[in-house]
């Protein structure tokens, strides 16, 4: 048990100093920065000096071990851009991004397990047959379709929502919330909708199948047996036994979240992190995509081993192997 | 699936050898697909919408990229109707610039087209090549291209194509970058999309590298190279050629995506998905079928190519039989 968490741990960091590599790849080899920070009217001992200030000259893996160092700190140099620290930028549009991934997240889960158990038990009937195709359409349409459509009945057509934009935003204590005016909570409605689809449908069909195979089981006919009533054997007994697997899924789902947030975030122009590295890449701010990769990788590779922790926790199963092995 | 014929090459050779087409069209995978209804018509509209970008040039209606050929009065002209002022008439309206968008729209599909048959051939290439590579050779090749694959496996392909393009651009000098885009774009797709090839490809080659007939190979002295090539690769095929599909379908949502994003296809070359970024700046000012079209065709293409995938994937699988 002990020697799978450190295995996981090691692997995760491996990966972790694998992207910080790339990143710093980037931010060292992409476009040269003496050559952005000085002008025209140069010398070459300018450029020297600045070289070596910089730490230019200093052998690669004292360079990378610089990198990480600062990145730790949250320092990840001044956006090409912005003309502003890196760290700064992304620390204030986080928030937005992170509200965003939770409602959406949330909305996704609540949603993908009650129409998964609901399709599971009325497996025969119109109304899972629907859910059921409706599903496999929104499955394959694009998620920035989903948006645009959205956009299209809910802001053009009905006028009921907002198209873009965060709406207004109260701060509370240091973080910047739309939790808490009319305008915030309605300009999410449909970014957390656009991005949890894709996740809802997943949750959904996955909750149906491990439903359909655990009634299928004989403590499901031996609790029918004793004449519980069907609620009870359903979300009693049977429920519980589907969550594992969704656990594992909905974890791994959190990344693609964080990650798809910067489709829906450029759709509805919300003001996150998805939005910035978009505009980065647009107009080549390797410090901002760099910053971005390390940030991002850290969310994955941290969610991928607490999902892992996790499995190990909840399913007894799996600790019996852990001790045998 | 009980009115099978008979076609087991197990329960004796026929008489005559039958040519290799009527072999083909009496396999049970052509069986399959001519009993199945959404085989048929997701290959009929894929078809249709790859006959329509191959003849682009010579079907559409008008030459969308050809300023000498565009009047600025025709824009905004809705669907099917008269221009009042120029006369002219488009099936599909008119965008802004008063480029025809049925042209526009078989144009950005031989460009959203190309770019994610590339993207995949490519992923293939490279995916099929190293995971060969990592099983045959083992040792610590295998570990490192496993492990690089396990490593990218944890980010979503589409985040791994965005990474890959920007940098990709950032390396272009400035005034080659519209020009290169595209192929930028396949490079990025591809590096993103080669991992699902590889570790099929190594599953398949760990099995198959044991059997008798690749021991022959090895006894009578061909070069590892030809093995691999000639004696494994033809039996790991099947399995890619699903994922190649469902592959295909992920590559041009990716592609369209990223061109959606505008950090894809470039304006002068517009795909479908710059065509939908295009057309939904004018979703609030009610010219809705500059959006509305290339949408749709986008969906079609997608949706039939992952149908087939699905059908492809269930049809090859012997579980299922």
């Amino acid at each position: 048990m002990l020697s799978f968490i450190l295995r996981r741990v090691l692997q995760s960091v491996l990966v972790l100093l694998v992207t910080g590599l790339v990143a710093f790849a980037m931010f060292r080899y992409v476009g040269d920065p003496v050559d952005t920070m000085l002008g025209q009217e140069r010398t070459v001992a300018d450029i020297e000096r600045l070289r070596e200030n910089l730490g230019l000259n200093d052998p690669f893996f004292v360079q990378y071990w610089d990198f990480l160092g600062r990145a730790v700190q949250g320092d990840f140099g001044i956006s090409y851009r912005q003309g502003r620290p890196v760290g700064e930028i992304i620390a204030e549009r986080l928030p937005a991004t992170l509200e965003l991934a939770a409602v959406s997240g949330v909305f996704a889960l609540g949603f993908g397990i009650v129409l998964g158990i609901f399709t599971a038990i009325r497996r025969r009937g119109t109304a899972a047959n629907v859910i059921m195709t409706l599903s496999l359409i929104g499955v394959s349409l694009p998620t920035f379709l989903i948006g645009i459509l959205l956009i299209y009945v809910f802001s053009v057509e009905l006028g009921w929502l907002p198209s873009y934009g965060r709406g207004e935003v109260t701060w509370v204590s240091g973080w910047p919330t739309g939790f808490l005016t009319s305008s915030g909570l309605s300009a999410l409605i449909l970014p957390a909708i656009t991005l949890g689809l894709y996740q809802m449908t997943l949750i959904m069909r996955l909750v149906r199948s491990e439903m359909l195979e655990v009634l299928r089981t004989d403590y499901i006919r031996f609790a029918r047996a004793r004449g519980l009533r069907d609620r009870t054997v359903h979300f009693r007994h049977a429920l519980k036994n589907t969550l594992v697997p969704v656990i594992t899924v909905t974890g791994l789902q959190l990344g693609s979240i964080i990650a798809f947030a910067i489709i829906t975030e450029t759709v509805f122009q919300w003001p996150g992190v998805g939005l910035l590295f978009i505009n980065a890449i647009q107009f080549v701010d390797i410090p901002v995509m760099a910053a971005y990769l390390m940030l991002i990788s850290v969310m994955f590779v941290g969610i991928n081993l607490v999902v892992d922790l996790l499995y190990v926790a909840i399913d007894p199963r799996l600790r019996a192997e852990g001790k045998a092995a | 699936m009980t009115d099978r014929p008979e076609t087991d090459p197990a329960a004796g050779a026929p008489p005559r050898p039958p040519g290799r087409l009527y072999r083909a069209w009496d396999s049970d995978l052509a069986y399959a697909f001519r009993h199945s209804p959404v085989a048929l018509v997701s290959a009929f509209v894929t078809l249709v919408l790859v006959l329509g970008a191959v003849l682009a040039p010579w079907i559409a209606p008008y030459d969308p990229f050809n300023p000498a050929t565009l009047n600025l009065m025709n824009g905004f002209t809705p669907p099917g109707q008269t221009n009042a002022i120029t006369g002219d008439t488009f099936l599909l309206g008119s965008d802004d610039q008063g480029r025809d968008v049925l042209s526009t729209i078989l144009f950005g599909l031989r460009i959203s087209l190309f770019v994610g048959v590339a993207a995949v051939l490519f992923a293939l290439s490279l995916g099929v090549s190293l995971g060969l590579i990592a099983a045959y050779v083992g040792g610590w090749t295998e570990t490192i291209i496993m492990r690089i694959a396990d490593v990218q496996l944890t980010f979503p392909a589409i985040l791994v194509a965005m990474l890959i393009f920007g940098v990709a651009k950032g390396i272009t000098p400035v005034e080659y970058r519209d020009q290169v885009a595209i192929w930028t774009l396949i490079l990025a797709i591809g590096l993103s999309d080669w991992v699902q090839f590889a570790r099929v490809v190594r599953g398949a080659t760990l099995v198959e590298k044991n059997k008798e007939y690749v021991q022959a190979a090895r006894l009578i002295g061909r070069s590892p190279v030809a093995i691999m090539v000639r004696h494994i690769l033809p039996n790991v095929l099947s399995p890619v050629l699903v994922i190649a599909t469902i592959s295909l379908a992920l590559a041009i949502i990716a592609e369209a995506t990223l061109s959606f994003l505008g950090v894809g296809a470039p304006p002068t070359e517009p795909s479908l998905g710059t065509l939908i970024r295009i057309g939904q700046g004018f979703l609030f000012s009610g010219e809705w079928w500059i959006l509305f079209f290339p949408a749709c065709t986008l969906l079609a293409l997608a949706l039939s190519v992952n149908l087939l995938g699905d059908w492809l994937r269930d049809a090859l699988n012997p579980r299922l039989r």
